[in-house]
């Protein structure tokens, strides 16, 4: 076991992990953040989207040892005081999901997105978004939700 | 899907981890990002005993100027490199290469070095790095040494790196005013390429000057197109005179065939891809 110590939404958390314990596994099971969903375990589809000091990782390809000392956030820290983030606002606005599963990742990645570029084209936000997979193929109104939440016209 | 049980350290210095894997040899692995490592061990195609990561040694990452060349640190994030003025000014092959490397995520965890001495033969940073004439820098027990690009890709995911070694960092000899363009022929979003081809050309006067073009996916390890490179010389960057020389792209080569592809389809790809490859970095 290997003691770690990190910040998850907030606050501090310390324990003891195996070293093979994945950072997704460590968010759900340890603390019980299942917001963060696992997809499809292969590093593929991006619904277990978090920030790791303030850009996007896959957490099923990080381990928990490796995130030790580290800054986390997931879905359920972007809200703050009861109020959605406005990506989150955004993405219920344009109903940017069909099933939900790819959303919290989707979400994630969107706002990581943002931060780099804040006006992106529909071509940035379609590239932006290429490691997240949508299995609903609902594509559109996420571009969309995204072109919302940057303040831009949406495509129609 | 959960990796086998692993012990695991994070050596703050190259000198621990070397003498990590000193003592835990064949039993342990090097871990730099983990973003093919950590899928191969979710998968169980392997179960190392020990993980060595390098993530906390300060020293192996970050860009540097060091006159004719450029260093990068072999666990330098490909987001740090993709963003990084140095690279781009002197080395843009490189910031074009990393531009499409597999998606945003992975580019924020995966790390030059990591994915060089990984040598997935269809990996994004192989062919730039061979034609740009990087030189490896090795550290083990008895110091470093340099190895040329030529001699570093040994085979299907093998290096020169040794067994009790760990690749630093990474010299890029600049290439100040080249044109260059990373061309990818991929089915689907975020995938390995099924061909890619790597130019950078110093255009003079109009005509091609100098040319340097790699192929990624076409053999088990980044091949170097002499023959098209050779063609290129004194000719006009014009779709006529390139796509004769990309021609050649195909010499040498022993590519894979597999679902994404035959071996004749992908030597069809190639002179394609390179033609593109040359009329963009010529162009730009």
């Amino acid at each position: 076991m290997t003691r770690i110590s990190l910040t998850v939404d907030g606050a501090r958390v310390s324990d003891d992990v195996e070293p093979r314990m994945l950072l997704v596994q460590y968010l759900r099971e340890r603390l019980g953040k299942t917001g963060t969903v696992i997809g499809c375990d292969t590093s593929n589809c991006g619904a277990c989207t978090v920030h790791l000091n303030g850009t996007s990782v896959k957490s099923c390809n990080v381990l928990a040892v490796q995130a030790d000392g580290a800054e986390v956030t997931t879905i359920e820290g972007l809200a703050t005081d009861g109020q959605l983030h406005p990506v989150q606002e955004a993405f219920r606005e344009c109903h940017g999901l069909q099933c939900g599963f790819c959303t919290p990742g989707m979400i994630m990645q969107s706002v990581d997105l943002l931060n780099d570029n804040p006006k992106p084209t529909e071509e940035e936000i379609r590239l932006g978004l290429e490691g997240n997979l949508c299995r609903c193929t609902g594509y559109h109104n996420i571009v969309r939700a995204v072109q919302h939440a940057s303040g831009q016209g949406v495509t129609s | 899907m959960i990796p086998a049980a692993f012990d695991y350290v994070a050596p703050a210095s190259v000198e621990d981890a070397l003498a990590a894997l000193a003592e835990h040899g064949d039993d342990a692995k090097i871990i730099a990002g983990g973003q093919s490592l950590l899928p191969v061990l979710r998968m169980r195609l392997n179960a190392p005993e020990m993980i060595i990561d390098l993530g906390r040694i300060e020293s192996l990452r970050g860009v540097r100027d060091d006159g004719d060349a450029i260093v990068i640190g072999a666990m330098t994030p490909h987001a740090v490199v993709g963003s990084d003025p140095l690279v781009a000014e002197h080395a843009s092959l490189i910031t074009k290469a990393v531009e499409h490397l597999a998606d945003a995520q992975i580019r924020h965890r995966g790390t030059f070095g990591g994915a060089l001495a990984h040598a997935d033969p269809a990996g994004d940073l192989g062919a730039p790095a061979l034609v740009l004439g990087a030189e490896f820098v090795i550290q083990g027990a008895g110091g470093t040494r340099r190895v040329a690009a030529d001699d570093f890709f040994v085979d299907l995911f093998e290096t020169a790196i040794g067994e009790d070694e760990i690749l630093t960092e990474v010299r890029i000899p600049k290439h100040t005013g080249w044109g260059a363009h990373y061309e990818k022929f991929v089915r689907v979003a975020h995938q390995w390429p099924i061909v890619a081809v790597a130019a950078t050309v110093r255009v003079d006067g109009g005509a091609i000057a100098e040319a340097r073009v790699g192929l990624t996916n076409m053999g088990s390890t980044p091949l170097r197109a002499r023959g098209v490179e050779e063609a290129l010389v004194g000719q006009p960057a014009t779709e006529d005179a390139v796509r004769a020389a990309a021609a050649r792209s195909t010499e040498g080569t022993n590519p894979p065939s597999d679902l994404n592809g035959d071996a004749d389809y992908r030597r069809h790809l190639a002179t394609v891809v390179t033609r593109r490859a040359v009329l963009a970095a010529a162009g730009g």
